[in-house]
């Protein structure tokens, strides 16, 4: 079995939202809307006070609340752990974005430019009104995975068959892989390192492992 | 350690939400209601239908709300796991089962108008529980808190469209009590879960939360009032009851629905530094 996860490496961001961009760029994501998001959150009272860069987005649940409550089927389950959405099925009710424990989803209801009203050059050839009205999230770039899988490439190996968010960070705190595989870079690091999940205690068995010290827990 | 508040307002789902469980919850409580009265004595067709109306309303906000009005039929799709498919999923036999006694006068439409108006507020409520993304809708009490609601807003305007017996006031005085009990279990369970402290704010001491809740107390006064013969004030207790319920409601939905936020469970070893717990 294939499941495909993504571990960041909370010592090694650097909070540069380098993947956030790359993200951005890559699914040509609208105003608003951060599929892959790093945020920067304060821990502790002073002297003794923390920062700390997140990497989040969509998780990619074992067990997907929003996957439940979705009323049209669109939001669906690969064999591979990934999540999806349909965009055909999808009626823009938002009930999934309440679900998601995670805040990962987003609905956008009308066509935004990141200029105000012009849009530019890019935004007029990216433009998918297909994605209005309805819920989109982090697919884990699933296209590239798919076409870099059938043309023989790893994912999380690879640059052709992983996620762009993974490509473009500058720390190697992203990565991804299938940790089925014991052999790959995601296994390994989850099991040389002490790591938690978001949210555990809701029982959603997310697929986004954050590290964050050395040594097996 | 503790990390900085991440939580925030849901922007989801606004009033026409909001509409949705107002409309279902006192249209299903009034369909209840009038077949409790259907069944001793005769009773008017007035607030069967009023019962339907406003679930259809409700449902009508909805399909305002949503993103692709078109679609509406896919939400038929999952009713497997999808309250919001259960849902709608009775609702077109609800109206039916109405409509079967309001315009042939079937009286076996009765039990199973019953049966689905009891189905659909069931529905509603689940659905709030199945938002696992929202601390105070998450919370298991909430079920019962709306379904309470939901009767005693229906039994309110009861009292509003179809006049007022003692054997109403009675019905509706046990569901103003039941919707008390309802809310104070929902309100030691959220606090009892950590909920985000704005949306304890919001619903235990925001203006607006005080003020429905005085008008929840008033109604259940004038209630008793009504009951023991001292003053004939029913259709002043039943408006009570029924917009206190739809105003906590509309906080409820939106203004008191914050997310739990993103959260960390340790911060990072760097350099020479340790690892530090967060609290939950």
């Amino acid at each position: 079995m294939t499941r495909y996860i993504m571990v960041a490496d909370l010592r090694r961001c650097v909070g540069c939202q380098t993947c956030t961009s790359s993200c951005k760029e890559t699914n040509a994501t609208p105003p608003g809307v951060q599929w892959r998001r790093v945020l920067d959150i304060e821990a502790g009272e002073y002297p003794l006070v923390r920062r700390v860069f997140v990497p989040t987005g969509c998780q990619h649940c074992d067990d997907p609340p929003c996957m439940e409550v979705c009323p049209s089927t669109a939001t669906g389950q690969r064999k591979d752990g990934i999540v999806t959405i349909d965009y055909d099925l999808c009626i823009g009710c938002s009930y999934c974005a309440l679900a998601c424990p995670y805040e990962a989803r987003y609905k956008v209801d009308d066509v935004e430019y990141v200029y105000g009203a012009a849009a530019t050059a890019t935004e007029v050839a990216r433009r998918d009104q297909q994605k209005i009205g309805i819920v989109t999230k982090c697919t884990f770039c699933v296209d590239r995975i798919d076409a870099g899988t059938k043309a023989g490439k790893v994912p999380g190996v690879d640059p052709e068959a992983t996620p762009a968010c993974v490509n473009s960070c500058i720390s190697g705190a992203l990565r991804f892989g299938d940790i089925d595989n014991p052999d790959s870079a995601v296994s390994k690091l989850v099991a040389e390192n002490k790591w938690f999940r978001m949210h555990e205690d809701e029982g959603t068995g997310p697929g986004f492992y954050y590290l964050w010290d050395k040594g097996a827990l | 350690m503790k990390q900085m508040n991440t939580s925030r307002r849901q922007r989801s789902w606004d009033l026409r939400a909001a509409a949705n469980f107002i409309g279902g919850g006192t249209g299903t409580g009034l369909l209840m209601a009038s077949v409790v009265a259907a069944a001793f004595g005769p009773t008017t067709p007035v607030t069967m239908a009023a019962g339907a109306v406003f679930v259809m309303l409700g449902l009508s906000m909805v399909w305002l709300e949503i993103g692709k009005p078109w679609r509406a039929l896919h939400v038929f799709f999952h009713p497997q796991t999808s309250w919001m498919t259960r849902e709608g999923i009775i609702a077109g036999p609800l109206v039916a089962a109405v409509g079967a006694w309001v315009v042939l006068g079937l009286s076996a439409a009765l039990p199973l108008v019953f049966v689905l108006a009891a189905g659909f507020l069931f529905c509603q409520a689940r659905m709030l529980r199945a938002s696992r993304g929202i601390p105070a809708w998450k919370q298991a009490e909430v079920v019962p808190f709306l379904i309470a609601t939901g009767v005693a807003e229906g039994t309110g305007m009861m009292a509003v469209l179809g006049g007022s017996s003692p054997a109403l006031v009675g019905f509706a005085l046990a569901a103003g009590l039941a919707r008390e009990a309802a809310w104070w279990a929902y309100g030691r369970g959220l606090a009892r879960s950590h909920a985000p402290k704005a949306s304890m704010d919001v619903l235990m001491k925001s203006a607006p939360a005080m003020a429905c809740r005085a008008a929840q107390v008033a109604a259940l006064v004038l209630w008793l009032a009504t009951l023991s013969g001292v003053t004939d004030v029913a259709l002043l207790a039943g408006l009570l009851a029924a917009v206190s319920g739809w105003g906590i409601k509309a906080l409820l939905i939106t203004r008191a629905a914050f997310t739990r936020g993103p959260a960390i469970a340790m911060c990072p070893v760097r350099g020479r530094g340790i690892g530090l717990p967060i609290e939950a």
